[in-house]
């Protein structure tokens, strides 16, 4: 087990993954004055979406154990990673998640109900992309990052200031679509930047099986600008985001970065990772936790005292409670809308099956 | 056999007339007045800019609409994949398929994701996404060019499946297609490019094109049904049928999916015999469906059980041999023979 395990960010290549602050809270200021300006809101701004971002995940793991959500991919332990990133774009700046980015979809005002839909079975895709800027989930890996290229030659068209960002996973890196994508965004000049939470594994799979060179190698090899970051480390992540899509905004070529985190759970609720890992490794990157290091360093600097942790830890609750309300008042789907929905309008074959469906049930009534 | 004979008559034919337009050139002005009416239209396909497409459907578009045709990478996923994000931010992206062979690398983003997307999103979002594909065989190609392939898409809610087989079909149902916001796996029977007619420029977007069957022509006895490539071989079937005494009728099918079940059906009812006409393996192929609606709707006006006439359940066999594999006059005369027996 041990040798395939990922390396926590401390211990390999660390002179090429950006970090500003290590797991005991320690800002790097050197490092930090060139890239960004660290004020007191920023971290105590992250750290909340951190925080209510974990509680959430961690509400919808109970209420999938409860037999409230068919399925759940938990989030913990990749906090920083997507706080970091979606706070560092423009409310405008187009999203292609895969699957396991809720806290970055909370960030943009999705609702919990919005987000456990799909997984409650209410329905495959729940908010509209256009309102949060933010597409829905994409669970066949990789396929989003080509929509996200196209989306990105439809800004380039329009000559609009906007850039496109996607997020995927090591796993899926290893899909051709992905590796298409890096290149079409390459050779088109795309103003986009690819997001890959590396988070050691992919279901059982472990990061080395999928590649055997560094993966923003991979991507400077296709043409892109790349970067690694330490993803548990959330100022390197909004300093590296900041800056990479800042820079394609401008005209640069396409970025790419590569987020170091790991996933805490397992990979869903039908996981069972004692298969595959050992609590060794679990330790190992508790001592790397995202949100930890962000409250050692705000308590060091005395940007937040107790109170400010407690009201935060309040709200984190509120959004417990009310994730679990939201959750149970989900509505009901019906199959009479999924003929309607299939295409814009309902053809006379649909509008026929249509009608067989509603009068066999009624038949019931 | 005479595969090809028939549409070697049908070309001889088209070509004496005067002024005609090929199959391919009338593709090409449908794009030509797509693109001019609304600048969100945009190309993208191998070797479709400064080439003009394989076939040339293409032609001279790149010098007038610039970068609104690309030449893509060689990555078919590729292609569906990135049009689906140009569709979502409001681009009419058309797509090539250099040939039917080479649509399975973009099998995932066709099925799983573009004919999904609209009711993923619980119709929100809208697609509009037109996918050309030159289909069949009768060319002489080698192998993965001469596929048909279209009962795995037809067999996928979400998309809309169509083939063109005449000229005038050729430009006003590509224009139809790409007017429409649903995604469209749009068929041009590749040994038909060559194909001329009179055809019209000018006729304004007519969504029917796309969406209904049409009678080519009018008979009493037998319904012939065919779509793209085998429309003409059904045409002349008809003509050697009426030396003979026997009136079909031709109805070319033009929407594979959805199916124009009230013209397929008024047809069946009428002449009691139906034979099905197309190039993919009869195996779980259209013909089937079609057999099975006919059967459903109209099983007591039926005079006979329904026929189908296509491939064979093999793989597209050599170039020398598909004489053989594609259905041709021969074999839909004696499949209406059959239905005629007493
Ligand atoms: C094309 C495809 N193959 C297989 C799967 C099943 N699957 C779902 S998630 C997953 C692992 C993906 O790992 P990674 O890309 O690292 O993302 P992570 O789950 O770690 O966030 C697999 C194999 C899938 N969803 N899509
Ligand atoms: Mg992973």
């Amino acid at each position: 087990m041990s040798t395939n395990s990922p390396a926590t960010p401390a211990a390999t290549h660390a002179d090429d993954i950006l970090r500003l602050v290590d797991p005991a809270g320690t800002l790097n200021e050197q490092a930090a004055a060139g890239m960004l300006d660290v004020t007191d809101e920023l971290v105590r701004a992250l750290y909340r979406d951190m925080v209510l971002g974990r509680r959430f995940d961690q509400e919808a793991y109970s209420l999938q154990r409860q037999g409230e959500l068919g399925l759940w991919l938990m989030s913990l332990g990749q906090e920083a990673a997507q706080a970091g990133s979606i706070r560092a774009l423009r409310a405008d700046d187009r999203v292609f998640p895969s699957y396991r980015e809720h806290v970055a979809a909370l960030c943009r005002g999705i609702s919990p109900a919005e987000l456990l839909s799909q997984w409650r079975g209410a329905s495959h895709g729940s908010w509209d992309p256009e309102r949060y800027h933010f597409h829905i989930y994409s669970l066949v890996l990789a396929t989003q990052t080509l929509h996200a290229v196209g989306y990105a030659m439809g800004v380039r068209y329009d000559a609009g200031d906007s850039v496109v960002f996607t997020y995927f996973g090591d796993g899926a890196s290893s899909q051709g679509d992905a590796n298409e994508a890096l290149n079409w965004a390459a050779v088109t000049s795309a103003p986009i930047v690819f997001f890959c939470q590396n988070n050691g594994w992919a279901i059982s799979t472990p990061a080395s099986k999928q590649y055997a060179g560094p993966l923003s190698e991979r991507a400077k090899g296709f043409g892109l600008d790349a970067v690694s970051v330490d993803g548990n480390d959330v100022l390197a992540v909004y300093a590296a985001t900041q800056r990479m899509v800042e820079r394609v905004r401008t005209g640069g070529a396409p970025g790419f970065i590569e987020a170091h985190t790991y996933r805490m759970s397992g990979h869903s609720t039908s996981d069972d990772p004692g298969r595959y890992r050992d609590s060794a490794e679990l330790a190992r990157w508790e001592a790397h936790d995202p949100v930890e290091r962000v409250r050692l360093l705000l308590t060091a600097r005395g940007w937040a005292d107790e109170d400010y942790f407690a009201a935060v830890a309040s709200d984190a609750e509120e959004l417990a409670a009310q994730t679990r309300q939201e959750c149970r008042a989900i509505a009901e789907p019906s199959l009479s809308d999924t003929f309607r929905n299939t295409l814009c309008e309902e053809t006379e074959a649909l509008r026929r099956e249509r009608e067989g469906f509603e009068t066999f049930e009624e038949s019931f009534l | 056999m005479t595969s090809t004979a028939a549409a070697g008559s049908a070309r001889k034919d088209a070509q004496d007339k005067g002024s005609t337009t090929t199959l391919g050139r009338a593709l090409n002005e449908g794009l030509r007045q797509a693109m001019r009416d609304d600048d969100r239209v945009v190309l993208l396909g191998e070797d479709i800019a400064s080439l003009g497409g394989v076939f040339r459907v293409t032609d001279g578009l790149a010098v007038e609409f610039g970068d609104r045709v690309v030449d893509t990478p060689l990555a078919e996923s590729g292609i569906i994949g990135t049009a689906i994000g140009l569709a979502l931010r409001g681009y009419r992206p058309v797509c090539e398929i250099q040939f039917d062979g080479f649509v399975y690398p973009a099998f995932d983003q066709i099925v799983s994701q573009l004919a999904k997307m609209r009711a993923r999103s619980r119709g929100l979002l809208r697609l509009p996404v037109t996918i050309r594909i030159p289909v069949g065989g009768g060319i002489g190609a080698v192998e993965h060019h001469s596929e048909s392939n279209e009962a795995y898409f037809c067999h996928t809610a979400g998309l809309r499946v169509v083939a063109c087989g005449h000229p005038q079909d050729a430009y006003d149902m590509l224009r139809a297609a790409i007017a429409c916001d649903d995604p469209v796996i749009f068929y041009e029977p590749k040994r038909r490019y060559w194909d001329r007619a009179e055809v019209d420029l000018g006729r304004p977007v007519d969504g029917d094109t796309v969406g209904r069957a049409r009678i080519l022509l009018e008979g009493a006895d037998v319904t012939v049904v065919a779509y793209g490539p085998t429309v003409a071989v059904a045409l002349s079937a008809a003509e050697v049928a009426a030396a003979e005494g026997r009136s079909l009728e031709v109805l070319d099918l033009r929407s594979l999916s959805p199916l124009d079940t009230t013209e397929l059906c008024r047809s069946a009812s009428k002449t009691g015999r139906v034979v099905v006409v197309h190039e993919a393996p009869v195996n779980v192929g259209l013909g089937a469906e079609i057999a099975a609606t006919v059967m459903e709707h109209c099983f007591y006006n039926l005079e006979a059980p329904v026929e189908r006439v296509g491939g064979y359940n093999v793989p597209y066999p050599p170039a020398r041999a598909e004489g053989d594999y594609l259905p041709d006059l021969d074999r839909v005369l004696d499949a209406v023979d059959r239905v005629c027996a007493p």
